[in-house]
């Protein structure tokens, strides 16, 4: 422990190019005198701040006297250290002073504003706001949030109106090309875990049907489940994911760097020119990919009905052909083409909102996707009820 | 002061494909200096400040910072070097996601072993050194572009880097905070020592800081003056480089 009638010295030596060391001299009227020398700097005052806080630390009177008669330099990890000292001989209610302050120290020092009450000194923690603040906050966010939601809704039936009436006023070199990335992009996916859901439901459903003899429904059950409930669910999804992500992403990006902003001042439409032709494209593919889809699946029930029931092609098929009604059919695309119109919207609606920086982008990307495959489920939901009172 | 060069460009070609942007371009920077790099739009400053920070290599060449050649150099030399180096980007390249303070935080947390109460109290130095005391919480998109830039800056300096490099520093900023700005990177040049390379077309600017100059032109691909900016804004013999210093148009106007 260093008294103050020892002398006592130290180093921080980090860096080949600069050398800190620190002095403690005897003083006569019992304050502590601290004598600083060479360079204070990044490399050395985090090493010195320890053995100097220490030796402030250890006598609690007495004023505390630092000299920087022979700092070379001094940069503002160097100002950090001397405030953290001074911070500690405050805390006493003890005297501090800097003496012998050479001219390019005080620079420093006035830079970082040294002598401001403010900056040197602690901050006060902040205080959280309290639960009803924090609660009515969150309240008007998604009172705002519902209400941007019920106008973009507004302005994109507007739009497709608009585009109904006036064909032209579609940008539809635009729409093709996402016609290409929602649809024929995503077809090799769609078809491979279609394929390889039907594999499975017949597979599993013959487990069950085999016992009683009734290995022929294995068609319709794949055919049936398909056709009027998992073809459009599946492929509302994968688009979800595939899509709904992107529009988010891409429409987020222009927003945040003021892109639609400057198609607004030009006078376009922002969901005119951006969120129609991604909708309209959406609702061509999505039913075409469906009936992939649906295609696809009765194909991998036929491998297992071909292989494991000894059904022959033209049985499975036949059988397949009896259960599907055209009603069937239309209404499951039916159905795809009002998920297709929800998972667009949604994903350019999360594209529209989109605030702040990078993060913002990614956030807008996730929500696409969360209300996207929400709304499936809610809609498919709503579509059961009206058939079973149909 | 003796000639004490801490950057060495040699013989640099870059090149994008097969787009020459800088053919055999050499200078060096000497330590503490004010370094200036100018020329008209699209003549390759930002690519040859690309090239010196070992974001791109260059087809052919070498640049040796403080001796060292960052583009043949191990990967451990490289970034003992880039330790020494701060940089500016042009959009200011905060960190979206984290508050001011946890954006010099980053850095310094990551190379100092100061507690985090210490780098609290370090970072509202820097801050106010910058003008922007009272801004810790607040996210980048919070505040202006001339706040961005000087947080920029502030990070920039996290580490007191020997040398910084300033992309554009004053573009889209008032005359007013723009000789702020000016002012800063001269305290901070004389007062921490820091060797300054600073890319720009700000013509205040240039005359305000600068101690020498480098222009680059499109057409020769490389260095067609070098010098002291007031030196060369009267008496440089390329009409380009007068041009450029005196702000005039290429051709006479049509309404003469």
């Amino acid at each position: 422990m260093t008294s103050p009638g020892d002398a006592a010295n130290g180093s921080a030596d980090r860096d080949s190019s600069g050398r800190a060391t620190y002095e403690l001299p005897p003083s006569e009227f019992g304050d502590l005198r601290i004598e600083l020398a060479g360079k204070i700097d990044v490399s050395t005052a985090p090493g010195l701040r320890t053995d100097l806080l220490n030796a402030v630390g250890s006598k609690t009177d007495g004023a505390v006297v630092i000299d920087l008669g022979r700092v070379s330099h001094l940069d503002d990890f160097g100002a950090l250290l001397i405030s953290e000292l001074r911070q500690q001989a405050e805390a006493d209610g003890r005297g501090f002073s800097l003496i012998q302050v050479p001219e390019n120290v005080g620079r420093i020092l006035s830079l970082v504003h040294f002598d401001d009450e403010n900056v040197c000194r602690p901050l006060p923690e902040k205080e959280r706001p309290n639960i009803v603040i924090r609660l009515g906050r969150a309240a008007l966010g998604q009172f705002f949030n519902t209400r941007y939601m019920i106008s973009f809704l507004g302005s994109a039936v507007l739009a497709l109106l608009t585009v109904l009436v006036r064909p032209r006023s579609l940008r539809w070199g635009d729409t093709l090309a996402q016609m290409e990335k929602t649809g024929v992009d995503a077809l090799p996916i769609v078809g491979l875990i279609s394929f390889l859901l039907g594999l499975v439901m017949a597979f599993t459903s013959a487990l069950q049907l085999e016992q009683f003899g009734a290995s022929i429904y294995v068609a319709s059950l794949v055919a049936l489940a398909m056709v009027s409930e998992l073809g459009p669910i599946m492929t509302a999804i994968i688009v979800a994911g595939r899509s709904g992500s992107a529009f988010a992403a891409e429409l987020g990006s222009m927003r945040i760097s003021e892109e639609i902003d400057a198609l607004f001042i030009m006078g376009f439409r922002p969901t005119l020119f951006l969120a129609a032709p991604r909708i309209v494209a959406a609702m061509i593919v999505v039913p075409l990919l469906t009936l992939f889809s649906d295609l696809f699946a009765i194909a991998g029930g036929l491998v297992v009905g071909v292989t494991m029931l000894d059904l022959t092609p033209h049985s499975y098929i036949s059988q397949t052909m009896k259960t599907l009604t055209l009603f069937e059919v239309m209404w499951g695309l039916m159905k795809s083409v009002v998920f297709a119109a929800l998972v667009s919207w949604v994903g350019c609606l999360r594209g529209f909102q989109t605030r702040g920086g990078a993060a913002g982008v990614g956030n807008a990307a996730t929500s696409a996707v969360v209300s996207a495959i929400f709304l499936i489920i809610l809609f498919d939901s709503v579509f059961a009820v009206i058939r079973s009172y149909w | 002061m003796t000639p004490d060069p801490i950057i060495q460009v040699d013989r640099l070609v870059a090149r994008y494909g097969d787009d020459t942007i800088l053919e055999d371009v050499s200078f060096t920077i000497d330590r503490g200096e004010v370094f200036v790099i100018i020329g008209a739009s699209g003549c390759g400053k930002s690519t040859l400040m690309r090239h010196m920070l070992g974001l791109d290599r260059p087809f052919s060449g070498q640049v040796k910072v403080r001796g060292i050649d960052i583009h043949g150099c191990t990967d451990k030399q490289f970034r003992r070097t880039l330790r020494n180096i701060g940089v500016l980007f042009q959009n200011s390249a905060l960190f979206g996601s984290m508050t001011l303070a946890e954006n010099l935080a980053l850095p310094i947390m990551e190379y100092t072993r100061l507690p985090q109460k210490a780098v609290d109290q370090l970072i509202r130095m820097k801050l106010c050194m910058v003008e922007l005391s009272g801004f810790e919480g607040h996210l980048p998109s919070e505040i202006s572009g001339g706040m961005k830039k000087r947080a920029g800056l502030a990070r920039a300096m996290a580490l007191n880097p020997e040398i910084l490099f300033l992309d554009e520093p004053t573009s889209g900023l008032d005359p007013v905070i723009s000789a702020e700005i000016d002012q800063l990177i001269r305290h901070i040049n004389q007062s921490l020592g820091a060797t300054m390379v600073i890319v720009t077309h700000d013509l205040g600017s240039i005359m305000n800081v600068a101690d020498r100059a480098v222009m680059l032109d499109k057409k020769r691909r490389g260095i067609i003056a070098e010098g002291d900016p007031r030196t060369l804004r009267n008496s440089a013999d390329n009409p380009d480089v007068r041009r450029f210093f005196r702000r005039e148009a290429r051709s006479e106007s049509p309404a003469r």
